[in-house]
């Protein structure tokens, strides 16, 4: 009898408090996101990561902004001209104010060069280029490159504005990693972007809101007080706060779930290509494959074995099974609207398994040859199912395929330098960061330079495409250096230096009740500038 | 007493060493962390200098030595991912994670124990067969598909409950409490429920096996031949003695709701110290990982410390042999 009473009085106090959760009603206007991770930090210097340059993005100003469609517009610089080759001068947005009401000038820029160029800083890349930043005038400075750059303005989205006077308060000029000190930009914030930090709870949230002072507030879309964005790991979970009216948007979406949020009436799945190039590379390096000690061989030297393994690969079922269509597949290394993308180059040779074994045999290997494949299991949409499909592709022209996929703290290590390209066979996915394709010619094309090869774990290397890289880096004419481009991936392509398989899809839900209108952008991230709500 | 306590805490030191040496030689195996800081733009010098300044490089028996050195001085380190400082991301997330597994603990043995009693007692009744076939659902169904679950039918289908994380938490200075507030508890219930389904079952099974054991012993007989009353005989003498093993199994089981609390906390994203850990793993967060095992180690050994004190306070027996030797 006791009992009955506590379980009675239990379930009462279920329905009490099945009252709160929704009880906080939007009278402030309210948009909560979701992802599967943290940010890494506030720091804009600090951290090279998709997610947290996004963030990033919202609250710091950056010399120019990129659009959704990927064009430039001015951000903090309102306005440049090439004085001579290595000296662009970029004219200054005024009036412009910090988040904590100090005034932008050009000591800003002059100190946040110094600042992200330390070795320290993981966005100096961005900088690699520029020798030095000097100031003309209040609002006028002048990017002194080390050679003629065709591609500075690609970086300047990169280059992040700190506020002098505030990272100097806080003696803050050194980037602090994981050693001795906290890094105190890492956790505070004060930028010349549209959203300022109000609070963020590591792994619970990050609370922003707009910033009236934001010097192009009548160009963006967004139109909430606050955005609140919450990391949650769980992908059931996830889908379930989205179903359940918590969020307002989260991404990804697991591919099977996309039917379940189409088939509900207040949410829906936002889908669209993304910039990541998915592909696989073999070790063209060792004069003996890892997987055929005493041999003496590495058929992977030979270019008639790279191209049986890409006509051995059903790409299209592995866009239908895995991939659910969520992909497109691809023929180049880099991703439509990265620039050097030619549209009549993506094409793949056919999947033909016949013809795929008839090259095996004329390059003398007419039962196979065993090769362990390298794959990660937590890094892109379905990586592991797709090496899972892969094995049998290769199975069926003889290939003997042992499958080693792991976690990616363990694949990026085994096949990256740290390791010494400890691979023969591995799968990786590339997004070029300054949206141009020197980067991956740098990063996964060539070799032995420094900068060069970082990434290029198969160690592919062809003179001619070395060459080209070079005269790559510093023509300053668009038309002759995509000539140059354009020769550099088509010996790839001959050469089949890599095998690239697909662009992953975005896939985003989003509450249709609450959003009004959300811009999709080519990364897996959400611009906080191009959320509406109802 | 005093020196069994002694004698007990030397033992700690040395489970403590032991599991930090272990936990070390682990790392070994979780892979490089500089991955996970470093963009894929960034150069191998760049790489190699922060694996130097993070002391990677060295041997382990010096990192050991290292971390030992400044945990023994309560230096924690500071977090590979944002760089702050463990401790006070510890500190932030121990109160989460203790309040969870105390209202599981609270929850299991208050539902539990009286649920064993009942069916110890009442046997064939149709009650205590529902009760019985229930607790078989909560021992075979793993937590994560019972939070899943749970999340389905009273945040989805219902609209109820919240589906994630913590809120309507009151700041008390160093700990966030979510007792306080109406939406405080409303996080609470679902991942609570979830994590102490397993203990409350197990608690059930093991309160009733022991009252039937006990029941049929010849003092409870002795007992009810000089007429005690029915009450008297089932609370004041058979409860007390299927005590001992519920209390030795209920402190293993504080022990393994914390370490049950790591799934609970991913699937309800509920900030606690099992997210951190988890989080820690993925990015190879060597100082979080690290602080996080002697952490658990530290709670086993207090955890234990204090069931076999508590032993003495329940079975006289124990008082009486280990007292002065008489005889």
């Amino acid at each position: 009898m006791r009992l009955r009473i506590g379980v009675a009085a239990a379930i009462a106090a279920v329905a009490a408090m099945a009252m709160t959760p929704h009880s906080d009603a939007r009278a402030e206007k309210v948009f909560r996101y979701a992802t599967t991770g943290d940010i890494l930090g506030l720091d804009p210097h600090s951290n090279n990561e998709g997610p947290t340059n996004t963030m990033k993005g919202n609250i710091y100003g950056k010399m120019l902004h990129r659009l959704p469609d990927l064009s430039l517009e001015p951000d903090l610089a309102v306005s440049w001209e090439v004085i001579d080759p290595n000296r662009w001068r970029f004219k200054l947005r005024e009036g412009v104010t910090f988040h904590n009401g100090n005034p932008f000038t050009a000591d800003d820029v002059v100190y946040s060069f110094k600042r992200q160029t330390q070795e320290t800083s993981d966005m100096a890349f961005a900088l690699a280029t520029v020798a030095d930043v000097e100031k003309v005038d209040e609002y006028t400075v002048d990017l002194i490159t080390k050679g003629p750059d065709p591609i500075l303005l690609l970086n300047m989205p990169n280059f992040y504005i700190m506020d002098k006077e505030w990272t100097e308060e806080n003696n803050a000029f050194e980037v602090v990693r994981g050693a001795g000190k906290t890094n105190y930009p890492n956790v505070n914030a004060n930028g010349t972007g549209p959203f300022m930090v109000e609070e963020w709870v590591q792994d619970n949230r990050v609370v922003l809101v707009p910033f009236d002072g934001y010097h192009s507030n009548d160009k963006i879309m967004s139109n909430f007080d606050k955005a609140v964005f919450t990391p949650i790991g769980n992908d059931a979970t996830r889908v379930a706060a989205l179903l359940s009216g918590e969020i307002d948007l989260m991404y990804p979406v697991p591919l099977q779930d996309i039917k379940r949020l189409e088939s509900d009436p207040n949410t829906q799945a936002l889908e669209g290509p993304e910039l990541r190039t998915i592909f696989l590379g073999y070790d063209q390096y060792r004069d003996e494959l890892l997987d055929m000690p005493g041999s003496g061989k590495n058929p992977f030297k030979d270019p008639r074995v790279r191209q049986a393994f890409h006509q051995a690969i059903d790409i299209e079922a592995i866009k239908r099974v895995v991939m659910r269509g969520a992909s497109t597949p691809t023929g180049l290394m880099v991703a439509p609207g990265i620039n050097g993308f030619m549209e009549d180059m993506n094409d793949r040779q056919p999947y033909d398994p016949d013809n795929a074994k008839a090259l095996l045999a004329e390059a003398g290997y007419p039962d196979g040859f065993p090769v362990t494949f390298d794959c990660p299991n937590d890094r892109y949409v379905n990586d592991e199912a797709i090496c899972t499909a892969v094995v049998p592709m290769l199975e069926r022209i003889g290939i003997d395929v042992t499958l080693n996929a792991q976690t990616k703290s363990l694949h990026f290590n085994k096949i990256g330098k740290a390791e010494d390209n400890n691979t023969s066979f591995f799968m990786l996915g590339w997004t070029p960061g300054s949206y141009d394709s020197l980067n991956p010619l740098m990063q996964l094309m060539t070799l032995g330079k420094p900068g060069h090869g970082d990434w290029n774990s198969g160690r592919y290397t062809n003179p001619r495409v070395e060459e080209l890289t070079e005269e790559i880096k510093t023509e300053l004419d668009p038309e002759k250096r995509a000539a140059l481009i354009r020769e550099a991936f088509q010996i790839h392509k001959d050469d089949f230096g890599h095998l690239p398989l697909h662009q992953q899809a975005l896939a985003w839900g989003v509450r249709s009740d609450t959003v009004e209108e959300v811009v999709q952008r080519p990364f897996n991230d959400v611009d906080l500038r191009y959320v509406k709500l109802k | 007493m005093f020196a069994f306590i002694v004698q007990r805490l030397f033992q700690a030191i040395f489970v403590m060493l032991a599991v930090a040496l272990v936990s070390f030689t682990l790392f070994q195996f979780v892979g490089d962390p500089i991955n996970n800081m470093m963009g894929q733009d960034a150069t191998e010098e760049q790489r190699e200098a922060l694996r130097e300044r993070l002391g990677l490089n060295d041997p382990v028996p010096v990192q050991f030595l290292r971390f030992v050195g400044n945990t023994v001085q309560g230096e924690f380190g500071l977090s590979y991912r944002v760089g702050k400082p463990v401790s006070e991301l510890i500190a932030e997330r121990l109160p989460a994670t203790l309040e969870l597994v105390a209202v599981s603990a609270v929850l299991a043995l208050v539902v539990g124990v009286p649920m064993g009693i009942y069916t110890g007692l009442k046997r064939y009744s149709v009650v205590s067969r529902l009760f019985l076939t229930v607790s078989l659902v909560g021992i075979s169904l793993p937590t994560f598909l019972i939070g899943i679950l749970l999340i389905l039918i009273f945040g989805v289908w219902l609209g109820w409950l919240p589906t994630f994380g913590r809120g309507g938490t009151v700041d008390l200075g160093l700990w966030q409490t979510s007792f306080l507030t109406l939406q405080g508890w409303s996080h609470l219930i679902l991942p609570s429920i979830t994590l102490a389904l397993f203990q409350l079952t197990l608690i059930m099974r093991l309160v009733r096996a022991e009252m039937l054991e006990v029941l049929r012993t010849d003092y409870i007989k002795f007992a009810r031949a000089r007429g005690l009353r029915n009450r008297a005989i089932n609370y004041g003498h058979a409860l007390k003695n299927t005590l001992v093993p519920v209390i030795t199994i209920m402190g293993l089981q504080i022990g393994s709701l914390l370490a049950f609390s790591i799934i609970t906390e991913t699937v309800f994203q509920w900030p606690g110290m099992g997210l951190l850990i988890l989080q820690g793993i993925q990015f190879v967060d060597i100082p979080v990982m690290s602080s996080y095992l002697v952490l658990v180690a530290l709670f086993f050994v207090i955890i234990n410390l204090t069931v076999d004190l508590l032993y003495y306070a329940v079975d006289p027996r124990l008082r009486i042999e280990r007292g002065p030797a008489g005889h």
